[in-house]
């Protein structure tokens, strides 16, 4: 029998679901092992060990079991105390919060909790890969908001309201934004409460990179008034603690919503790993010094990457949080794609293309600074030679 | 300026001053004057490289020496301190809290150099009372820098979400 003949055996929504341009890129930058890469988009820091050391302790107790489907409730206590000191939102940690297997999952089961076919979904974009596959394999409607350089790819009510139809259902947020490091500032967040309120929306609050904000405060849409109640608010230990292998996120929202959430969560999952739950508790009461170094250390990298790309005009906005740079690439003459993959072959830099993260992401590429710093200044002196070549072309082409 | 390059030599990120200046977006004439001041204030006391000391472990012996002290009145432990301190087998001296007063780090080309040191040296120095010298076997960490690490950041996926 023939692989294409297999086919037929798949679904046709999942048939029809494009794979992340993220995963083809990386195919072809796996091919290259002697690549410089800023296309990571993890930490590059090893978890601090007092939450390592927690696991460990965790499994030399023989904590091998299953836990409560919500997560262990030491864990969950936790995580509530956690965001109500860090996003002053309180919820009941026994009915109000739901620990999953990073946000990504817990992103999937709240969308399979909430839409049903045929719903719509707004979400901005460029945003993480996930959003638009999720809301398609749950059922509803994607529908893209663009956002924009000129305001440092921070979300316009207008640019909802133009997207909004009847049948839209949810928004999805995800600020600060992986790959644009683009935040909304508490103004403009108040003006897409209003409008969610008035479109009676329920808005899921992705805020995983929140701990990562160097210029202003980090507000949460949960915070503001009456949006606690219409709002699943999303987050997790992987970014701001350095803990993405332990896959730990979780989800605080109304009762009613967890329980619905939890039902899917229950089915799928059961339940998260023990270990990675208690190492969790250590990482929120007893982790905030570890955070803060690594986030001064980011914003270190950011401000040297940001400079060198302007300086060989690449421009380029602070990212106001995250570990991602957007520079554009328009000037150069080559689309994303063919700048990502010519910088490759050519200098051995991996840079992630915009498109991969949204038609809004044309003429960008996402460069990560969570690499060490001598890795980011090798990476920029080559980019620096890639960009001036290009750059000189079209000057040469007019003589 | 001053407190930033302070901040840098501290975590060990930067430590030349063309990358001091890089990271910090200044000229390296700023970084020279806050690294002349911090000299100046004694902040920064010198440079050294930080060695692995079992890959040196041939030529060299390191102790611990925990000394005991008569205070001297209208003086205290300083004069005696650094009188100890002034040796150039002395690579560290601290007034400790506890059950002896100065905690002396020694360094010497072999056991019997170090031998010769305390009961020579340290031992008849007027105002020591007793000594207690415990040898170094064997380092994990040695400031801040793990010895033998497991811990590597290659593995990591070139390119993810």
């Amino acid at each position: 029998m023939s692989s294409l003949s297999h086919e037929r055996f798949l679904a046709d929504h999942v048939r029809t679901l494009p794979r992340s341009g993220i995963r083809d890129f990386f195919a072809i930058v796996q091919k290259m092992p002697d690549a410089l890469s800023l296309g990571i988009g993890e930490p590059d820091f090893i978890t601090p060990w007092n939450i390592r050391e927690a696991a460990i302790y965790s499994l030399e107790k023989g904590r091998t079991s299953y836990t409560d489907n919500l997560g262990l409730l030491a864990c969950r206590k936790a995580v509530t105390r956690y965001i109500e000191r860090i996003f002053g939102m309180s919820y009941h940690p026994e009915k109000e919060c739901l620990i999953g297997i990073g946000v990504s999952e817990t992103m999937d089961t709240a969308l399979r909790a909430v839409i049903n076919p045929g719903d719509r979904v707004l979400y901005h974009e460029p945003c993480y890969v996930s959003y638009a596959p999720g809301i398609r394999l749950a059922g509803g409607i994607p529908v893209g908001v663009p956002t924009y350089a000129e305001n440092q790819f921070s979300l316009n009510v207008e640019d909802l309201e133009k997207a909004w139809q009847p049948g839209t259902k949810a928004l999805i947020l995800n600020f600060p934004t992986n790959p644009t490091g683009g935040v909304v500032e508490r103004e403009r967040l108040e003006r897409i409460a209003r409008f969610a309120e008035e479109k009676d929306l329920l808005v899921l609050s992705d805020e995983i990179y929140a701990e990562l904000t160097y210029d202003g405060e980090h507000t949460s849409i949960a915070s503001l008034p009456g949006m606690r109640d219409r709002t699943i608010f999303l987050h997790g230990v992987s970014k701001a603690f350095a803990m993405t292998g332990f896959r730990i996120g979780f989800a605080c929202a109304p009762h009613a919503i967890i329980e619905a959430m939890m039902k899917v969560h229950q089915y799928c999952i059961m339940s998260v790993p023990i270990f990675t739950q208690e190492a969790t508790i250590e990482a929120l009461t007893h982790a905030d010094d570890s955070v803060a170094e690594m986030r001064a250390s980011y914003q270190r990298r950011r401000d040297f990457l940001v400079r060198r790309f302007n300086a060989m005009g690449l421009p380029c906005h602070l990212p106001q949080a995250t570990f991602y740079t957007f520079p554009s690439i328009a000037g150069t003459g080559l689309n994303e794609h063919t700048f990502a993959t010519r910088l490759l072959q050519e200098e051995k830099v991996a840079v992630v293309p915009g498109t991969a993260f949204g038609p809004s992401g044309a003429g960008f590429v996402r460069a990560s600074f969570s690499t060490r710093y001598e890795k980011i200044e090798e990476a920029c002196d080559r980019m620096d030679r890639f960009v001036g070549k290009l750059l000189q072309a079209p000057l040469e082409a007019v003589r | 300026m001053v407190k930033e390059v302070l901040k840098l030599l501290l975590e060990g990120e930067a430590v030349s001053t063309p990358r001091m200046a890089a990271v910090l977006g200044a000229s390296e004439a700023d970084v020279e004057a806050a690294l002349e001041a911090l000299s100046t204030e004694k902040t920064l006391l010198g440079w050294r490289p930080v060695i692995n000391p079992t890959a040196v472990a041939e030529n060299q012996v390191d102790a611990l020496i925990e000394v005991s002290v008569t205070p001297e009145r209208g003086g205290g432990f300083n004069r005696i301190a650094q009188r100890i301190a002034r040796f150039d087998q002395v690579r560290t001296c601290y007034l400790m809290s506890g059950g002896y007063d100065l905690m002396v780090v020694v360094r010497g080309a072999n056991l019997l150099s170090i031998a010769t040191f305390v009961a020579e040296k340290l031992s008849t120095l007027g105002g020591v009372q007793s000594t207690a010298t415990r040898f170094m076997l064997r380092c994990y960490k040695e400031s801040g820098f793990l010895i033998e690490s497991a811990e590597a950041d290659e593995g990591r996926p070139a390119v993810s979400p």
